[in-house]
């Protein structure tokens, strides 16, 4: 995701454009740009103008309703509730994400042995859904079931650790099964970026005397930064996006506590038959995603024509 | 002109058994035990025609199911039949023109003479015409007693809810959690209805389902309600379940006193091998008023170009309502029978009592029937955040409810 | 580390722990044997639970193995759970799941790396808003587009087979899972291609222009050779991805086509009586498999992949 460097490119960019110049580089790139105009950008603005209108389980886009929708959303306990469940996961998520896939990455680093295997156990949860995920990790904090009964059954009797029936702490029981699926990928992602890192910087902060986490905190995080801009976008689309696992571990509950955006717009939509109040929702959530990526865009690439 | 659409509606029935044979996609989410071997009785006599049922089974209630429908139906390729909750909620579906009008079977068949109560057939009937065969009744307001739970803690079984209430604190003595209730928002909402019905009276009920009004959901009688339910939040703490038939387990185990659940629940009673009466202990309206609503399912046809298909879909949904499949299906199904014409001496104790009351005529409208899903997802929403966040007060619950059905369509 | 003598990209560069038990070794080697026990933690449950019978299950401890080991549960999930009123279990789904993956995966990927290609050695005006627009379309719930897609499909289908005077159709047919695959694949995927290429020596791209190659040549000739791990990182993505979706599976075959999810959804989300915990964990296993055993073989290509792709974007 970071700045190419654009050698080659922008001198074929940079040729006098024909519209015939290179006709089957442009005919490769229709899938592309159909995808993106056609169905990000149209099905974006569909979904935006449907917000408007009071489409229940059919589209309607004749019944025109103004703000409606929106006055409806921000009125609603569920929604809040969501946005601030989302929130702190999405905060906690990006931060224990990276931060334990970078110490995982930085010990897998040090030549250690084993390393295959050890990565494999790591990364294997990526591959299970996050139905799957959800399911298995409600039964290990099932406190009838899971760790809270073993521990107890060790001598602990007063042990207590029931996350998903509290609804003070429910969301962070959603947030071990997320990072046990997600962090493996991340972790993978910034090892991947560790050792493309050149050996003589390390010779070098030996030399030095720079200790080992002084040398990775201020010189290695720094150069790894594209990989932590990709890490970032596949981490922080997952939490936007976060559903399944809700809906596998808790349902949302208890009560409405560990309800979160993504699933607040599909069950308006399905459940409610509300497609208006869940499209409104979803420019909410698409909304908030533009503020962060366009700036980034400009910066990625708009800083790069001046230089 | 009646006979006229008799001779039509028949000729079109002859016409299909002499057209070649079909198969029939068929999708519905009825998965659990019960449920599928209540689907296979559909099946084996839609089989036993010269036509095929081909089944698409999707389980996770109508939520998972519902987009998959629609999305089928609105991309032009759509299923042949599918289960949906009648009533309001596939309106929108008849209206766009995209559903098999089934008028002239229903009048071939006299439907709306056979049909009890005959508000099932008014649900899936749109400006006159009829668009869905309404397959079972289901009644959401019983309670469901453990007599172990009760034997526990050295108590008669209690013949009301007001006398569950008081032996609620012997019940939790005994540690066994007084009253069943799973996670899912729908589940605190009918368990709302049902306390309505038995705290507030049928009249209230009315008032507020179908006439919608609002200063009645304001009102004193609505405050008990409101109270009742509170006090009833404080009985469930210690059932961490998910599911409703993991809350009915909760009874059949005795690990609880009892669940306010719909009649479905009878399916898991009879898996486990218990007995009405013996074992369990079953209150159509809470014990307090000999009363149910007429909720249920129906299936509907979507529309296709292929008349071939046209004539099986309708030969589907005669049979459907024909009275030996309506037997072995809700037998099955542990649901009532749509026409009070039948044969249900096979029925248990508490089929029977369900059937009396219905042959009393003692219904009520189903909010399923009565407000939109989208009405209806707001007061799940507010019962079950109510249920679970003891912080909310009564006052303030009642204020946003009789704002949701003041707003309610 | 027998890959680091062969490609010096996987290498660590790690400091080199000097003694075998170093405190610093005792450190590192105890906080990996910790995290391990973390992410094998569930799978051993489910593993254990599936091989348990249910009265074992109801005693308690979800931690304990088993005390009789039975394959039931497993013999169950594959053959004899139930789907509505089909009791095969998830056989009935397998192969069906296999026919989706593999048109899906070869087609989106043989697209995005083409889309990645293209931007990053043929890059035109625009292209970067349009890579921006596909990133954006990462962060959307595809459940959101799902009606207007379906119309889309609908229409274009139809156009189709009125053109070509067929019954062509896009709705129910594989063709409409498979670009539906690739477009939710195409915002990842092509970020990956794109930063691959990117590392592709700039030396080679011109040396080929000079003689001559034009798009396509250059393509087949100097990128696909070059690039076998990030296809293996794409192919190990995707076939997660569309071995696990459940959503477009159903909507776009039909009850005999269903794919693995459906039944497995169906056997996990219906309750019957009591939640047979143990043949949902088989099932669920099961279901796991294809993308599990595609990780175990090729988890060391992964690294290298990415290794190639992520680090000089």
């Amino acid at each position: 995701m970071a700045v190419t460097d654009a050698g080659p490119a922008t001198e074929v960019a940079k040729r006098p454009s024909r519209l015939f110049k290179n006709l089957a580089s442009k005919i490769a790139a229709v899938p592309m740009v159909l995808v993106a105009l056609v169905i990000f950008v149209g099905c974006t603005i569909w979904t935006i103008y449907h917000s408007f209108t009071r489409s229940r389980l059919l589209p309607a886009p004749e019944k025109w309703v103004g703000l409606d929708n929106y006055e409806r959303l921000w009125g609603e306990n569920r929604w809040l509730i969501s946005i601030e469940n989302l929130a702190i996961y999405g905060f906690c998520s990006l931060t224990l994400s990276l931060t334990i896939g970078f110490v995982l990455a930085a010990l897998l680093d040090r030549k250690i042995r084993f390393e295959n295997t050890i990565r494999t156990i790591i990364l294997y949860p990526f591959a299970l859904s996050f139905v799957v995920t959800g399911l298995a990790w409600q039964w290990i904090l099932n406190p009838q079931l899971g760790l809270q009964n073993v521990v107890r059954s060790w001598g602990w009797e007063s042990f207590a650790f029931d996350p998903l029936n509290n609804a003070e702490i429910v969301i962070f029981g959603i947030l071990i099964a997320g990072i046990w699926q997600g962090s493996g990928f991340v972790m993978v992602l910034l090892l991947a970026g560790m050792r493309g890192i050149d050996e003589d910087i390390w010779k070098a902060s030996r030399v030095e005397g720079i200790p080992a986490w002084k040398t990775y905190i201020f010189i290695v995080i720094p150069m790894m930064r594209p990989v932590f801009v990709t890490a970032i976008v596949i981490i922080a689309s997952g939490i936007i996006k976060v559903y399944d696992l809700v809906v596998a571990q808790t349902s949302g509950g208890p009560g409405i506590a560990s309800e979160v955006p993504a699933k607040y717009v599909i069950e308006k939509m399905f459940f409610s038959q509300n497609l208006g109040l869940g499209f409104a929702a979803s420019t909410m959530m698409l909304l908030s995603v533009l503020v962060v990526l366009i700036p980034w865009a400009y910066l990625e690439f708009g800083g790069k024509k001046n230089g | 002109m009646d006979l006229m659409k008799t001779l039509v509606a028949s000729t079109a029935i002859c016409a299909a058994s002499a057209a070649s044979a079909v198969e029939l996609e068929v999708t519905h989410w009825w998965t659990s035990g019960g449920e599928a071997a209540a689907v296979a009785e559909f099946a084996k006599a839609f089989n036993e025609t010269e036509h095929t049922w081909v089944d698409g089974a999707i389980a996770g209630s109508g939520g998972t199911a519902r987009p998959i429908i629609i999305s089928r139906i609105l991309g032009g390729d759509p299923m042949h039949a599918t289960q949906l909750n009648h009533g309001r909620q596939a309106e929108e579906l008849v209206e766009a023109g995209l559903m098999l009008d089934l008028t002239d079977v229903a009048e071939a068949e006299g439907w709306a003479d056979v049909v009890n109560p005959v508000r099932l057939l008014d649900a899936c009937t749109l400006d006159g015409r009829v668009y869905c065969v309404p397959v079972n009744i289901h009644s959401p307001q019983w309670l469901w007693l453990s007599h172990d739970a009760f034997e526990k803690a050295g108590l008669d079984v209690p013949s009301d809810w007001f006398q569950f209430v008081d032996a609620a604190p012997a019940l939790k003595e005994a540690g066994v959690v007084p009253l069943a209730m799973g996670q899912q928002s729908w589940q605190t909402n009918l368990a709302f209805g049902a306390i309505m019905v038995a705290v507030g009276g049928t009249d209230l009920y009315v008032d507020i389902l179908t006439n919608k009004n609002a200063d009645a959901a304001a009102s004193a009688e609505m405050t008990k309600v409101f109270e009742a339910f509170a006090a009833a939040r404080l009985l469930s703490e210690g059932s961490n379940v998910q599911d409703w038939n993991q809350a009915t387990n909760l009874v059949i185990t005795g690990k609880a006193g009892g669940q306010i659940h719909g009649d479905w629940a009878q399916g898991e009673f009879q898996v486990a091998n218990q007995v009405a009466g013996e074992d369990y202990t079953c209150l159509p309206g809470l014990g307090v008023n000999e009363i149910i609503a007429t909720g249920g399912d129906a299936f509907y046809f979507p529309k296709t170009d292929d008349p071939e298909i046209t004539a099986a879909q309708k030969e589907l949904a005669s049979l459907m309502i024909s009275k030996e499949v309506q037997v072995a299906f809700n037998l099955k199904k542990g649901s009532l029978p749509i026409r009070g014409d039948v044969d249900l001496s096979a029925a248990n104790d508490c089929m029977k009592k369900g059937l009396a009351i219905l042959a009393a005529g003692n219904v009520l409208p189903d909010g399923v029937n009565s407000f939109s899903a989208d009405t209806d997802g707001q007061i799940n929403d507010l019962m079950v955040e109510f249920w679970n966040d003891t912080s909310i007060t009564v006052e303030d619950a009642q204020a946003r409810y009789a704002d949701i059905i003041a707003n309610a369509d | 580390m027998a890959d680091a003598t062969t490609n010096a990209v996987t290498e660590a560069r790690g400091p080199k722990p000097r003694r075998v038990f170093s405190s610093t070794n005792i450190i590192i080697y105890g906080t990996l044997l910790v995290v391990c026990l973390y992410y094998l933690l569930p799978l051993y449950v489910m593993i254990v639970t599936s091989l348990k019978g249910m009265p074992e299950i109801r005693l308690g401890n979800i931690f304990s193995p088993p005390v009789e080991v039975t394959f039931q549960p497993w013999v169950k999930a594959w053959s004899e759970a139930c789907t509505g009123i089909n009791w095969d279990g998830l056989s009935r789904g397998f192969w069906n799941s296999v026919q989706i993956l593999v048109p899906s995966v070869i087609v989106s990927i043989a697209v995005a790396s083409v889309s990645g290609y293209a931007l990053v050695n043929w890059r035109f005006k625009g292209s970067e808003a349009f890579f921006t627009i596909l990133i954006f379309g990462a962060f959307i719930p595809y459940q959101v587009m799902i009606y207007p897609i379906v119309i889309i499909l609908r229409d274009t289908g139809g156009f189709i087979g009125d053109v070509t005077g067929t019954n062509f159709r896009l709705m129910g047919s594989i063709w409409g899972l498979v670009i539906v695959h690739t477009i939710f694949g195409m915002p990842i995927l092509t970020l990956l291609f794109r930063n691959y290429f990117t590392s592709v020596p700039e030396e080679l791209f011109k040396a080929a222009r000079v003689d001559g190659a034009g798009f396509w040549g250059i393509y087949f000739k100097i990128m696909l050779p070059m690039s076998l791990p990030i296809f293996v990182v794409a192919m190990i993505l995707q076939v997660t991805g569309i071995w696990n979706d459940f959503l477009f599976g159903v909507i776009y075959t039909k009850p005999e086509t269903y794919p693995m999810t459906v039944q497995l959804n169906n056997i996990v989300n219906s309750v019957q009586g009591v939640k047979e915990y143990n043949v949902n964990m088989a099932a669920t296993l099961l279901t796991g498999l294809v993308p599990l055993t595609i990780y175990f073989i090729s988890g060391r290509l992964f690294v290298r992949g990415i290794a190639a792709g992520a680090v000089k974007g």
